[in-house]
């Protein structure tokens, strides 16, 4: 299991580099150069500024000296928030968008899984049809149509919650629901979906025909091969919620990661930019990673050595 | 009874965007001094921050966003059906290195390289169009990136979906005997096998279509998807949400195209629902 987990791992690094680097040239291909502004440059302080960054050179060259920095742990200096390295400014914005995306991450599947239980269990009847549309309707209503309606209802119309900033539990409250609401539905589906499929199953009927308690049966035999759909759902979800995320750090005005990428984007900010996508990365493949080894646990039937 | 209900609005909402915009007595970005009007007679749903109709402007957003929408998800269903259908075909090892590719595609987050190239790419696009025959595409060079850069998001499960039927497809008679009659490797992937993957691959369509819709509303959310003077319904909401403060909502402004966006969203996604289900 381990030399599993480790090769993965290990397989999953030079994806990741090799996306800074295409990243890395993408930005520097692009036109419009990091250090334009209103004021045109003279060619000897653009030059020296791009010598100062490591910007000088080839192509291939930059993006060689900038691959060598990333593996000795160095992203380089933001160039639009001057006197910041990258790396300061992802351990300021990062801590705070993971802690926004594992709230939302929970409450999707803290209200998901329930609802599809309780929806499996009711299967076919009105509670089960009305489920199935909610799970549609939160389907379709986008975190970035939900945010600012949200805003709307209970910020300015029922003064209720703040509307933006950071720092109080409070303010987390709107941009965490906003986040994690559109996947309630999926995970309601997966979970429903999965039980049922499960509960149909012979070794179950089997189980039940030798005498099984119905609480042994459903926690020790059912539950594993039911919540499989959702493990996999898992890395999805993930990358969902981090993408899900750009937009209500904009609504909500929260500093997170997802902010700097934006405008790192914008100002051409090559090194942030890359930087951001290599953790954007980093974080996509842990996560997918962690579900295909849950998977693995969970159904014997996947041999993880071939 | 429900379907038809439904399909009716799916009806009313393209025709509205096609047709609306000729039939309104304002245009897209004509301004007028009747600045953040509430819903009236002679703005059916208020005006925006510069007095400019916002019914008329929802209705040019339609026309961008369904037609994102539209190209968008034939872009990946053109990639993602011929790779399938070369991948299952040709089987083998290269079956296996070109699903490697889909799986490594499949960890990373594409939205965000997505957004890279067509923030990116824009001005340069620009330039490559203009002097060349195609000028008259220069000033849409960011829709165009759009377009490509949203198909290529969406084709990898379409991909897998067509590869999937074709490993089992090509082990019948007929495939069989269409190489025996002499007829060429792409003539049995087009013409044999291809016709027999469409109904699902146009069943996976109605998925793809509200995807590609969505990811251009949150682009444009953001600011890097539809430049103005266009508009889409992401950016109308975008500069809804912008107007909102304590001191006065315009209300309007947000929920109008809040509430289009989502109807559309749901209607697609209730007719793919209701096509995919297994017939009873």
């Amino acid at each position: 299991m381990i030399s599993f987990l480790l090769r993965r791992l290990l397989s999953s690094i030079p994806v990741a580099l090799l996306v800074i680097v295409v990243c890395f040239l993408l930005v520097r291909l692009a036109p419009g150069s990091p250090f334009s502004s209103e004021r045109a440059l003279d060619p000897a302080t653009q030059q020296m500024l791009e010598s100062k960054y490591g910007l000088s050179g080839s192509l291939p060259e930059q993006s060689l000296r900038y691959l060598g920095n990333v593996l000795r742990g160095d992203l380089g200096d933001s160039l639009k928030f001057r006197g910041r390295t990258v790396l300061e400014i992802i351990g300021q914005s990062l801590p705070r968008s993971l802690l926004l995306g594992s709230i939302a991450f929970l409450l999707a599947l803290g209200l998901g899984v329930p609802l599809g239980a309780w929806a499996a269990a009711r299967n076919g009847k009105t509670a089960d049809k009305w489920l199935n549309g909610f799970a549609l309707l939160t389907l379709s209503i986008p975190t970035f149509v939900l945010a600012p309606v949200a805003v709307l209802c209970f910020s300015f119309a029922l003064p209720l919650l703040p509307p933006a900033g950071w720092g109080t539990p409070l303010q987390l409250v709107l941009p965490s629901i906003c986040l994690a609401l559109p996947f309630v539905g999926v995970c309601a589906r997966l979970t429903r979906s999965g039980l049922l499929e499960t509960i149909g199953a012979d070794f179950i009927r089997t189980g039940r025909a030798k005498g099984v308690s119905e609480k042994t049966l459903v926690l020790l035999h059912a539950l594993r091969p039911a919540v499989l759909p959702l493990v996999a759902y898992a890395g999805p979800l993930a990358a969902s919620i981090l993408t899900g995320s750009l937009v209500i750090e904009e609504v909500f005005a929260i500093p997170g990661i997802g902010q700097f990428f934006v405008s790192g984007v914008m100002n051409r900010d090559v090194f942030l930019v890359s930087g951001v996508v290599l953790i954007y990365c980093l974080l996509l493949l842990f996560f997918n990673l962690i579900a295909d080894w849950l998977t693995a646990i969970l159904d014997p039937r996947i041999r993880l050595q071939s | 009874m429900k379907m038809r209900l439904i399909l009716l609005s799916l009806t009313l909402i393209v025709l509205a965007s096609i047709l609306g915009p000729w039939l309104s007595p304002y245009s897209l970005s004509e301004v007028s001094a009747a600045r953040l009007a509430p819903p009236s007679f002679s703005h059916w749903l208020g005006t925006d921050l510069h007095g400019r109709d916002l019914l008329t402007r929802l209705l040019y957003g339609g026309r961008i966003s369904l037609l994102v929408g539209l190209v968008g998800a034939t872009v990946s269903l053109l990639v993602g059906v011929t790779y399938g259908l070369i991948s299952g075909y040709l089987g083998g090892r290269t079956d296996n290195a070109m699903m490697r590719f889909v799986d490594i595609l499949y960890a990373l987050p594409r939205i965000i390289l997505v957004i890279v190239l067509i923030t990116l790419f824009d001005l340069k696009l620009k330039q490559l169009l203009d002097g060349t025959i195609l000028s008259s595409l220069a000033s849409h060079a960011r829709l165009l990136l759009l377009f490509v850069g949203l198909g290529l998001v969406e084709w990898l499960t379409l991909a897998r979906i067509v590869r999937a039927q074709v490993l089992s497809i090509k082990e019948r008679p007929f495939v069989l005997s269409a190489r025996l009659i002499g007829q060429t490797t792409p003539t049995i992937l087009f013409r044999q096998i291809l016709p027999q993957v469409l109904p699902i691959v146009l069943t996976y369509l109605t998925l793809s279509l509200p995807a590609v819709i969505l990811e251009e509303s949150f682009l444009s959310f953001l600011g890097l998807g539809v430049q103005a003077p266009l508009a889409s319904w992401g950016t109308l909401l975008a500069d809804g949400a912008a107007l909102l403060n304590p001191i006065q909502s315009p209300w309007w402004c947000v929920l109008f195209p809040a509430l289009l966006l989502a109807l559309t969203l749901l209607i697609l996604n209730f007719l793919g629902d209701q096509l995919r289900q297994p017939q009873k």
